[in-house]
């Protein structure tokens, strides 16, 4: 069986505000990866569950589904990360019509999880945490929910407007057309 | 229970443009949010029913929308619908037609029940098609997510989140408790 002990260099519990967000780079499709750091001045919202296809989750993820607009308003990104593989997360996104990415923390198992110390190692599953991250990297609020419990969204909203305005400006536009 | 976070405080009063049944002297105010397309508010309809049945005079109710329309496709329109018919005086009326045909909530079905409910069939096919009520809908499900409502249906007892399970005897028995409280408290 394999010893390693992952949680070695792995924070005991979940990253706090002010803690620079750890990057990443995590598939979410068999040929796209995503990381934190291709949003770089927009914020950005972490959504860690246990697994697709879970019945708390299913409705977790159907309500920030819902609520991609009021996101969009404050200028921020929105991701869901579980351990569950890509093809997994196509069929699940396309069969709850979820229109955010969906991050497969699949190979090393969990290692994303591991370094936001949001990992639950005796089931192997993600804990249900959310991480609102500024545009410069920072987290700046995050919350871990008992993982069957459906945190809603009204902490996320909070965090996101106690932003300083500037979070929430237009995108910047970072290919200026010549002249 | 526990009354633990912020979060589960209502945060958007009852107000005259709510949906009211029962007095406004009532010591309690039971708030829904609800989605006409799910089940399990289809249940939480008959609980409710038999709650006011039982409670009289002491229980105002209060229903809200939360649809959650990437699940339940036909959630928003039938929303949109309730309200066509509150603006003709019908709200109830409506709400009550569309939990008891949950499987049926087609454009077509919604125009059959207004007419059945004698509401002015053009009227209510513009307001629908025009979703003249949406914004109302939104405002509503926007509330409920600023006071934690994380699906549905979710019920507030005099402003608190009901986290229990929301069965007759549970809902009861909180309610009870809750009109307990305020008696002890006047």
């Amino acid at each position: 069986m394999d010893r390693t002990d992952y949680t070695s260099r792995a924070p005991a519990a979940a990253l706090a505000a002010g803690t620079k967000a750890p990057d990443f780079a995590l598939n979410t499709t068999p040929d796209q990866a995503v990381s934190v750091s291709d949003f770089s001045g927009r914020p950005v919202v972490l959504v860690f569950y246990p697994a697709d296809w879970s019945p708390v989750c299913g409705d977790q993820l159907a309500l920030y589904n819902e609520l991609l607009p009021e996101f969009h308003r404050f200028n921020a990104a929105l991701m869901g990360i579980s351990v569950d593989g890509v093809w997994c997360h196509l069929a699940y996104a396309r069969d709850r019509k979820l229109k955010f990415p969906l991050l497969a923390d699949f190979e090393p198992k969990g290692s994303v999880a591991r370094e936001y110390g949001v990992y639950r190692h005796r089931e192997g599953v993600t804990e249900r945490a959310l991480f609102v991250i500024d545009s410069g990297g920072t987290i700046r609020w995050s919350y871990v929910s008992p993982i069957g419990v459906n945190p809603g969204a009204d902490g996320i909203l909070q965090a996101l407007e106690a932003l300083p305005a500037k979070e929430k400006a237009a995108c910047p536009d970072k290919h200026p057309q010549p002249g | 229970m526990p009354r633990q976070a912020p979060t589960a405080r209502l945060t958007v009063p009852v107000t005259a443009a709510d949906h009211v049944l029962g007095p406004p002297a009532a010591p309690v105010t039971l708030v829904e949010y609800g989605d006409f397309e799910c089940p399990f508010c289809g249940q939480a309809h008959g609980v409710v029913r038999a709650l006011r049945e039982q409670l009289g005079r002491q229980l105002r109710f209060v229903f809200r929308h939360f649809p959650l329309t990437t699940v339940h496709p036909h959630a928003q329109h039938a929303a949109e619908a309730a309200e066509a018919a509150g603006a003709e005086g019908k709200f109830w009326e409506m709400h009550d037609v569309l939990f008891e045909h949950q499987d049926a909530l087609e454009d077509s079905d919604l125009v059959r029940y207004a007419a059945a409910l004698g509401l002015d069939q053009t009227r209510f096919i513009l307001e629908l098609a025009g979703h003249v009520h949406a914004a109302r809908v939104r405002a509503d499900f926007l509330g409920g997510v600023r006071s934690g409502v994380n699906g549905t249906p979710t019920f507030f007892i005099n402003g608190w989140r009901h986290d229990g399970p929301f069965d007759f005897d549970t809902l009861l028995e909180a309610i009870e408790d809750e009109i307990a409280a305020v008696a002890g408290r006047r």
